[in-house]
């Protein structure tokens, strides 16, 4: 029989390669929402096997499962310091180091999701009360803000009190129907709380900066959840009114630069190499028709998979 | 808000409550929006007797600009506040894009 920690262990670090692959993998753009269930299965998974690891290998083997194992080691050390028997053994010491780097990794994970969410809301917050400070509504986009500024953006605040806001340099630059089209592209993020499913990636992007591989998660999830939506407006709207918002929007520069600090944002970002407009754009002028029946079974049990089966292991006695 | 951006002196709250002539509030309405926005930071205040002065905190230009950074700064991790329609793409993408459109225009007939 395969021991937990080696099944854990082999999931933690193949789970690394899979991510990457994932991240290159052209078929997600087929089907977003169930590659983002992919992801969201890949990221949940891999954070219950990586403590789910260092958790089995500090659990008494005999004790029942890896989680009655480590409660085993846990009541044992607690004993022997009630009872003041002298320090504990090398393995018995190892067992408390392993339990101990487990629990710090789970508070770590827990940690960098509140922070970010934490973050989320107070720039939210402040946001929306700028906004009842400085926008006012405007009859050519019914149920969204405009903010008097000549610099194009078109965005949505998410929430329970959400907003779509426009800038005024976007209403001058997008006729009605590509208005229309953002107005449908923005209200599916709402809807759908697409802010809700890219929290925990934007957290881990936060928390590991230096992290090639997550900031490509980071980087794939945002772009999935985009073409989420441009489905979406695709479906109600025709697609060429949303390529050529996206386009002109994409590409506007900041006409007259109105503040140094905004020009010195847009070189910034001119910097970055693939903004995903282009891939969005790609995939709305040619749709390719969905994953198969096959695939997305597929897809859906791997996703099971990924969170059923470390799970599985960490409760139930082997 | 308006009131104080337009005005170049502090006021009082009788006197911001006087300039809001298109609507008609209770000087006890303004008295509490006007201490609504000096606890959010938005209008600073100083007593002067017993009545408060109160004068905006920044100009109107200074918190369009504060939003429109925040709006236009999401290159990604650094929040996720907000969901932009569209990043800024660099010129030679844009050229691509275009050129993109003619063609699918094209194809698609119109």
């Amino acid at each position: 029989m395969l021991s937990p920690v080696l099944v854990l262990a082999t999931l933690a670090v193949g789970l690394v390669p899979a991510a990457a692959e994932l991240a290159a993998a052209r078929w997600p753009r087929r089907s977003p929402a169930a590659a983002i269930m992919l992801w969201q299965a890949m990221g949940l998974g891999w954070g219950v096997a990586a403590i789910g690891t260092l958790a089995a290998l500090g659990a008494d083997p005999v004790g029942p499962g890896v989680a009655g194992g480590a409660f085993a080691v846990l009541d044992n050390a607690a004993r022997n310091v009630a009872r003041e028997v002298r320090p504990p053994g090398f393995l018995a010491a190892l067992r408390l180091l392993c339990l101990g780097a487990s629990a710090a990794l789970l508070a770590l994970l827990c940690w960098v999701l509140i922070a970010a969410a934490g973050a989320v809301l107070r720039d939210r917050r402040r946001h929306r009360a700028l906004l009842s400070l400085l926008a006012h509504g405007d009859p050519k986009v019914p149920g969204a803000l405009v903010v008097d500024h000549p610099a194009a953006a078109a965005y949505c605040v998410p929430g329970l009190r959400s907003r779509i806001v426009i800038s005024a340099g976007a209403l001058d630059l997008l006729d009605q129907a590509e208005l229309a089209a953002v107005l449908a592209h923005e209200r599916a993020h709402l809807r759908e709380r697409h802010d809700l499913v890219l929290l925990p990636f934007t957290a881990l992007a936060r928390a590991f900066p230096w992290s090639v591989l997550v900031q490509r998660s980071y980087a794939s999830v945002a772009l999935l959840v985009e073409m989420l939506a441009d489905d979406h407006a695709a479906r109600r709207r025709p697609a060429r009114e949303l390529v050529t918002a996206l386009i002109r929007v994409g590409s506007a520069g900041s006409p007259g630069s109105p503040a140094g600090t905004l020009a010195m944002a847009d070189d910034e970002e001119a910097e970055v190499a693939d903004s995903g407009v282009t891939a969005r754009v790609e995939r709305l002028l040619t749709p390719s028709p969905g994953l198969s029946l096959p695939a997305h079974v597929l897809v859906c049990g791997a996703a099971a998979a990924l969170v059923v089966v470390p799970a599985a292991l960490l409760v139930m006695p082997l | 808000m308006d009131v104080l951006w337009e005005s170049e002196t502090q006021l009082t709250v009788r006197q911001v409550g006087s300039r809001l002539t298109d609507r008609d509030l209770a000087h006890t309405t303004v008295m509490t929006v006007l201490d609504r926005l000096a606890k959010k930071g938005f209008a600073r205040r100083e007593r002067d007797g017993r009545a408060w002065l109160y004068r905006a905190a920044a100009s109107r230009e200074a918190y369009v600009t504060e939003l429109m950074l925040f709006a236009l700064d999401q290159t990604g991790d650094r929040s996720a506040a907000l969901a932009s329609f569209a990043r800024r793409v660099s010129g030679s993408e844009a050229r691509v894009l275009r050129r993109a459109l003619e063609t699918g225009g094209d194809s698609a007939g119109s």
